[in-house]
């Protein structure tokens, strides 16, 4: 007999070729958990390569969905169970199933042609090498086929519709509602009935099929999570990012400008702000990363939220345009999705290894503001805190994203904007009030040092600004040695002060202990999990999770001094850890990873364990 | 001319010190430009001024509007987000032959081809003269420079052509020893709507001292160069009058007499793109005369209109965006308590 098994969170991963539609099947799985009251992450896993060669290791396109009654805060370290409709998927992710998952594999596809072409030797089904699994092995094409028989389709539009065979069946294992993925069939082919009715059978198929097998397969129940009630929808980065940006400018009162350059995985963020014309917003495609940043400042220039976006390698080409963003001392957000490094690297997987660009990658001392966004649903605040803090204190701001964050999507308590995100009060002047006669561009607020935006069409406000160095008093050019020494340390103190200007470090768990872990960015979901596990079984660890990392919070120093071992964990070669080690002098050790991919909650859990034995035998 | 555009040639001139050298064609323009400044009709507040690198691009300090010196070879690309940002402005970018031709050779090709509403003027001297003497994308086959002790081997850019090529709408020249021509000029192209391409020969008396002497200074330039003119002959010359020809698919020079007249020389039509694409190749023939005045000028549709054009079609179609109703769109659910 099969057994109903109540379990707190599943992990499912849906793979396949990428012609095979596993990025809609995976979305169709993790929305029609959102809407039955789980929490979810997701993340599609797809080739660099628009169409890779069907059926090889290379064209494999996966989507990971992670769903519980409990918070969920990554798409998980290891699946549950791994759908897969050819050999090369199972070849790839076979490492990423847990030791005794389950697989549900399309037969049809194990044909020894395609099994040679993954690169197997051996048929891997005889082979012995899924030993120790749970199989479920079923001639997925055929069976569609079969219950597409009636329906009046060519056969490739039928065979089209095995991905929905499939998610019938896992359906059917995790007792989810068919009813939301019908209906989204039904509007996705609601000009082509027979389509509709391929696409519904073949899931409903799918689901009765999986029924016969109740015998020998366990199904599972997963209830509903303890959500903060309010309004959800589901949310990825990049969508976040871009809509952040349309309310910041808003609440600013001013037009939105993108200037940008396509590059994986920034791109996005282009193709969601051109949508929103009705909103004004200016979305240019440059002829390259200069034109892109470059456009972005003429236009900030001019009166514009104006922002810029890219990835690592696009961030290095705009390294000079940066640096005169700072010596104008002008507002302007700049986004960094970073993928691997260095050079053009590892387009489509996830990185932090651009932290030391964005501090330190410019000429001269060039500081600017720079903040990172945690997780998918967090961009959206980020974004409206970039451009708050450009806007607030005439800098460049850098919102550093990752490839993670930017493509994974997870439920969004959607805010209160009228209340929340209502009003960023930029530095833009009313000529009117202006005593022009005393007045010059470089005038500043006396303490902030802060200067003010006067922009052209305001009459008597007519100024030069260049990138040669200014005279503190005139904005006019000047060579004077010390007044280059007061520049600097003006832009320098400018940034500086902008920690009077963010929230103080908040710190999940006790405010002292044995092992503090400091960690930033995309990170977040994995390392809090871990965190958070540690601190059930008792031990004093404790999580500092930066979003503003330059200036730090004022409160960070005295945070630090409270705990015994300071640990960072970063998918780098460690560059916060030095940041913080040079500031406080704690000696911060660092757990770094650089290999494309997310950390596990389970390697950060142990290398926690490790720095915990350390601390605790102090 | 309202109250407001009531200008004198002393508004434009800035309380900064000029700091080209003494004899540096650069003052010529800068007087002519500030000159032709009281008479676009533009207030001083809606003017800006966007340069690059170089001694040309020194130009916005001197210039009393809105004034950008950027970085080098993105004039072009800061100029773009400034007009497609603010429409309203009239937006002037000063250029060398270095910065736009080889740092900024790619702005340069896409502004054009985008259109976008700007009067770009190239002060070409045909060297790098702030970095002291080194060769530029315009220099001469052979020209001896600090770089170049034995010889210039790159072939050089026309930037006429090279404009033409990329699709520009306005293409003229002018010299500094005309400042007349120069505002003449300047006033065309600012009249122009989309991008005007003003090339402008310009000596640098330190590092190419005499380089257009030919076809520039007064005493020799009659005989060097035409004066194109809408509807009229291409003639030129002081004393013995020379005509241009069309022989076949080539223009050729021929001195006008019994065998050949007025009446046989090309008639100037700055519309006629076929013609065009001829006069600006001319600039490869050692043996022809130099151009001055508008090669070219054509209307086309300009970046900076479509896009406001398309948000004012997507907001009569969809009305003025609502944040909110963004928000909730697509798949919302509730989570009680």
């Amino acid at each position: 007999m099969s057994t109903l098994t109540e379990v707190e969170s599943v992990v499912i991963r849906f793979s396949g070729d990428s012609g095979d539609g596993m990025q809609l099947t995976g979305t169709q799985f993790s929305n029609t958990s959102a809407l039955m009251g789980n929490d979810i992450a997701t993340f599609p896993d797809y080739p660099a390569e628009i169409r890779a060669p069907q059926g090889t290791v290379a064209g494999v396109s996966g989507f990971q969905v992670h769903f519980g009654s409990r918070e969920i805060f990554t798409p998980g370290d290891e699946a549950d169970m791994l759908v897969v409709f050819n050999p090369a998927a199972l070849k790839v992710n076979l490492k990423d199933l847990k030791k005794g998952g389950t697989i549900l594999l399309n037969t049809d596809a194990f044909t020894d042609k395609k099994i040679a072409k993954a690169g197997y030797e051996s048929n891997p089904l005889e082979s012995g090498e899924l030993d120790g699994y749970q199989l479920i092995e079923v001639p997925v094409d055929s069976q569609t086929a079969e219950a597409l028989k009636e329906i009046d389709l060519d056969t490739k539009s039928k065979k089209r519709c095995k991905n929905f065979y499939a998610l019938g069946m896992t359906y059917f294992f995790y007792h989810r509602e068919m009813e939301t993925t019908l209906n989204w069939i039904k509007q996705k082919f609601g000009d082509e009935p027979e389509l509709l009715k391929a696409n519904q059978t073949a899931m409903k198929a799918g689901a009765n099929f999986a029924e016969t097998l109740e015998t020998i397969v366990s199904t599972y129940k997963v209830s509903k999570a303890k959500i903060e009630p309010g309004i959800y929808r589901q949310i990825n980065g990049n969508t976040s990012i871009a809509w952040g940006f349309i309310r910041a400018a808003q609440a600013a009162n001013l037009p939105l400008f993108l200037g940008s350059y396509p590059i994986t995985p920034a791109s996005d963020i282009l193709h969601e702000l051109s949508k929103y014309k009705e909103f004004g917003v200016k979305t240019f495609q440059a002829e390259d990363e200069i034109a892109g940043i470059c456009a972005a400042i003429g236009a900030s220039l001019t009166g514009s939220l104006a922002i810029t976006t890219s990835s690592g390698p696009g961030i290095s080409l705009k390294g000079e345009a940066i640096g005169l963003a700072i010596s104008y001392e002008m507002p302007l957000v700049i986004v960094n999705v970073q993928r691997g490094g260095p050079s053009t690297g590892l387009p489509t997987k996830t990185e932090q290894s651009d932290l030391y660009q964005a501090l330190y990658g410019r000429n001269g001392d060039s500081p600017l503001i720079i903040v990172a966004a945690s997780r998918p649903n967090d961009c959206f605040h980020m974004a409206y805190e970039a451009s708050r803090l450009a806007l607030e204190h005439m800098t460049p701001v850098i919102l550093l994203s990752d490839g993670y964050v930017a493509n994974g999507t997870e439920p969004w308590k959607i805010p209160d904007v009228d209340s929340e995100y209502a009003s960023i009060k930029h530095k833009m002047l009313n000529p009117e009030d202006v005593d022009k006669e005393n007045w010059n561009w470089i005038k500043r607020d006396d303490e902030t040092l802060v200067r003010d935006w006067a922009i052209p069409g305001m009459k008597g406000l007519e100024h030069r600004i260049g990138g040669l160095e200014k005279d503190f008093d005139t904005g006019n050019v000047s060579y004077d040695p010390s007044n280059h020494q007061k520049m600097c340390e003006v832009r320098q103190k400018k940034v500086e002060n902008a920690a009077n200007n963010i929230p103080l470090q908040e710190v999940e768990g006790n405010e002292s202990g044995d092992l503090l872990v400091i960690s930033w960015g995309g990170t977040y979901g994995s390392v809090e999990m871990a965190v958070r596990t540690l601190q059930k079984e008792g031990h004093k660890i404790s999580l500092m999770h930066l979003r503003y990392i330059n200036p730090l919070p004022k409160n960070i120093g005295n945070v630090i001094k409270n705990f015994k071992k300071v640990i960072v964990p970063e998918l780098n070669m460690g560059q916060l850890v030095h940041v913080i080690n040079a500031h406080f002098a704690c000696n911060a050790i660092s757990y770094s990873k650089v290999e494309g991919l997310p950390f596990k909650i389970s390697e950060l859990k142990e290398a926690f364990r490790n720095a915990l034995k350390e601390a605790e035998n102090d | 001319m309202t109250e407001n555009t009531e200008y004198t040639k002393k508004d434009f001139v800035s309380d900064q010190e000029v700091k080209w050298c003494p004899g540096c064609g650069d003052y010529a323009i800068l007087s002519a430009i500030q000159s032709a400044m009281t008479k676009i009709g533009r207030k001083r507040e809606d003017v800006v001024c966007v340069s690059g690198i170089g001694c040309s691009s020194r130009f916005p300090y001197y210039l009393n509007t809105y004034g950008y010196h950027t970085i080098h070879g993105r004039a072009t690309a800061v100029a773009s987000g400034v007009k497609t940002a603010n429409p309203d402005l009239s937006v002037w970018v000063m250029t060398g032959d270095g910065d736009s031709l080889s740092i900024g050779g790619n702005h340069l090709i896409h502004v054009l081809r985008r259109n976008i509403d700007m009067n770009i003027v190239l002060f070409n001297n045909r060297v790098y003269g702030l970095t002291k003497g080194q060769y530029s994308p315009t220099s001469l086959r052979g020209q001896v420079t600090k770089s170049t002790p034995y010889g210039s081997l790159d072939r050089p850019f026309s930037p006429a052509k090279l404009a033409f090529g990329a699709s520009a709408t306005f293409i003229a020249r002018t010299t500094d020893t005309n400042t007349k021509q120069i505002e003449a000029i300047m006033l065309e192209a600012e009249e122009h709507r989309g991008t005007s391409f003003i090339e402008v020969y310009q000596n640098c008396v330190i590092f190419n001292d005499g380089c257009h002497s030919e076809y520039s200074d007064k005493k020799s330039r009659e005989d060097h160069s035409i004066i194109l003119e809408q509807g009229k002959p291409m003639i030129y010359g002081s004393e013995v009058k020379k005509g241009i020809i069309l022989d076949k698919l080539t223009l050729r020079v021929v001195e006008l007499g019994d065998i050949y007249t007025e009446a046989d020389c090309l008639i100037h039509d700055k519309t006629n793109e076929t013609l065009a694409s001829l006069l600006v190749a001319m600039d490869a023939n050692a043996s022809m005369p130099k151009l001055y005045g508008v090669i070219f000028a054509v209307q086309d549709v300009i970046y900076n209109d479509q896009v406001a054009t398309q948000i004012s079609e997507v907001k009569a179609q969809k009305g003025e965006g609502d944040f909110n109703k963004l928000l909730y769109s697509g798949e919302t659910w509730e989570v009680k308590k």
